[in-house]
């Protein structure tokens, strides 16, 4: 651990760095998710053909992803992030497409019934009761983020992947094992965090919050 | 269970500005109303025609899956008909905007459908809200609906998870009275209920219906139910109308063997049974001829049915059984005759007078 405390600050910034990488994609994966969700559950045929492509992306291995992205968008954060948010969609589109058809059938006839419109169903119902899924769905996407930007440093994307390649090249456990730290506690706090939501969110739906 | 004390007029808004409603009158009339989904081969609902008083309590029943839900959803427009039209007083609901028709109609179904997420009030205020009313406005209003639905006002502050099946009924019958819209429409609402429940609540519910007087459409499948409540009965099959009327005339004049099979009108003891020593009451009332003989000590509460008053004049062996209320207030008497006469059809029906 003499790496990490020698190069504290070095490694702080390769932290923030990958901190800020990973709210980017999970800030664009939302804005295409949600309306790409409700698309899928509102023209019921897409459901198939589009969980399907996000379902082949997501197996795609990340090392070569980015490499097939050099050609189109060159070194650096970029391509890194597009290919994340890429991989971030199966999750979240999943999860979130599940909390929306799981809403209570009774509960929107009801709303319906009593002359709420579409809109005012979705804000006032349908969000709120799928939230605790999209919540799930954005930990995993989260976590998986975290994970695999790792290996965006070998694209010059900067992160804790850093030290995971210069550690590797240079035979440097010290390097290896601050960096695997590092990003087992940005993933580990980010887990808690984020279930902390869930779990409150859950309540709320249930009838139970405080 | 506390008995409700509010007043009619509380119940009403007639303060409300009134040019802003899309419905006018509690009478509503279906023609040739058809609906066809294209899964299946038969309509679902077969040109339909009928026409509701306002007002008046009426109670859509059969089998299920002969149409009484789809039927009924045309009214608030969940379904649109592939045929026919719909009227509430004179408008022809296909010209009305559709949210503003459904806030005008109180919507009640089997699964209640209550907002898990919201509190109770959350949950009856939704259509207040929709409609505008300010927040003393609507706290007044749960607090009455609350009462009139025989639960205390602590309700008002918790979560649907926390009440009963039967409690929950109540919020969803609550919720749908909320903006006082003139006309109810209630899928078996009390069908999930258990049967110590569901007697409450459609006790409540002719309760509710004297009080306010709304026109109420009612679906079941339960033909105790359907007598129970009704003013009248609309008998559905294989989505055709079979036989509307009066749950006397049903019962004494069957349409068909269908009907007759249905309310057992073959079996005395049964069709007594469909009928309560109240509703005999009101029969005779229209003859005026209330022979009522202190000597008669053997007493019925008006709610017993019909069934239970045979028996106990068999029993007894007294000529007929006084009415007593559980508050020990005379309502009359009646005889063997009575029940004689309501079975092979000998009183001057209310209905009969109308024709
Ligand atoms: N949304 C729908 N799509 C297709 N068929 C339906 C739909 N709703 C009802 N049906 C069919 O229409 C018929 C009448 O159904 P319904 O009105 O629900 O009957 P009930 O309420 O009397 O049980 C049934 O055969 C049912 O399968
Ligand atoms: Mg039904």
């Amino acid at each position: 651990m003499s790496y990490f405390f020698s190069n504290f600050s070095y490694v702080m910034q390769l932290f923030g760095q990958h901190l800020r990488m990973t709210l980017i994609v999970l800030f664009i994966s939302l804005l295409i998710s949600i309306p790409l969700g409700i698309l899928v559950v509102r023209v019921r045929w897409l459901h198939g053909p589009v969980l399907s492509i996000l379902g082949v992306i997501y197996t795609i291995p990340s090392l070569s992803l980015f490499v097939l992205l050099l050609p189109l968008f060159g070194l650096g954060l970029k391509p890194a992030i597009i290919a994340l948010v890429a991989y971030a969609q199966l999750l979240l589109v999943r999860n979130w497409v599940i909390g929306l058809t799981s809403v209570d059938k009774a509960v929107l006839d009801a709303a319906r019934g009593m002359g709420m419109s579409s809109w005012q169903r979705f804000i006032q119902i349908e969000f709120p009761l799928a939230l605790p899924m999209l919540l799930a769905g954005t930990r995993l996407a989260t976590l998986s983020t975290i994970g695999i930007g790792t290996i965006a440093a070998f694209i010059n994307a900067g992160g804790l992947g850093v030290l995971l390649f210069q550690g590797v090249i240079t035979s440097n456990y010290d390097k290896i094992v601050t960096g695997s730290i590092a990003v087992s506690a940005l993933a580990i706090a980010t887990n808690y965090l984020l279930r902390f939501f869930e779990r409150r969110a859950d309540l709320v739906i249930r009838g139970d919050a405080k | 269970m506390q008995t409700s004390k509010v007043k009619p007029g509380e119940l009403t808004t007639e303060g409300e500005p009134t040019h802003n409603n899309v419905i006018r009158s509690g009478e509503i009339v279906c023609q040739e109303v058809t609906k066809h989904f294209p899964e299946n081969s038969r309509p679902a609902v077969d040109h339909v025609s009928f026409k509701v008083a306002a007002g008046d309590l009426v109670v859509l029943l059969g089998p299920s899956g002969c149409g009484k839900t789809t039927l009924l959803k045309m009214i608030n427009r969940l379904y649109e008909p592939d045929q026919g039209q719909i009227w509430i007083g004179k408008e022809d609901i296909q010209t009305l905007p559709v949210n503003q028709l459904r806030r005008q109609i109180g919507y009640a179904i089997q699964q209640v459908g209550l907002f898990p997420h919201m509190t109770i009030w959350r949950n009856i205020a939704i259509v207040p809200r929709l409609l505008g009313w300010d927040e003393e406005k609507i706290n007044m209003r749960c607090n009455l609906l609350l009462e009139l639905v025989g639960l205390s006002p602590t309700y008002l502050g918790r979560y649907p998870r926390q009440l009963s099946g039967g409690e929950q009924q109540r919020v969803g019958l609550a919720r749908a009275l909320a903006a006082d819209p003139q006309i109810l429409l209630m899928d078996e609402p009390f069908a999930a209920v258990d049967a110590i429940n569901r007697e409450r609540l459609q006790s409540e519910l002719l309760i509710i219906h004297r009080k306010l007087h709304k026109t109420i459409l009612f679906v079941t499948h339960d033909v105790e139910e359907a007598f129970r409540l009704a003013d009248k009965i609309i008998i559905l099959k294989d989505g055709q109308l079979i036989q509307y009327g009066t749950p006397v005339e049903i019962v004494v004049k069957p349409e068909n063997e269908f009907v007759a099979e249905l309310v057992g009108s073959n079996n005395l003891l049964r069709k007594l049974s469909l009928f309560d020593v109240q509703s005999l009451l009101e029969a005779k009332q229209y003859e005026r001829h209330n022979s009522f003989s202190k000597a008669s000590f053997t007493s019925i509460q008006p709610q017993e049915n019909l069934r239970t008053a045979l028996s106990m004049l068999l029993e007894s062996g007294a000529e007929q059984l006084h009415v007593v209320d559980n508050k020990g207030k005379s309502h009359g008497v009646i005889t063997f005759q009575d029940l004689h006469r309501l079975l092979f059809e000998q009183f001057t029906s209310p209905a009969a007078e109308l024709e």
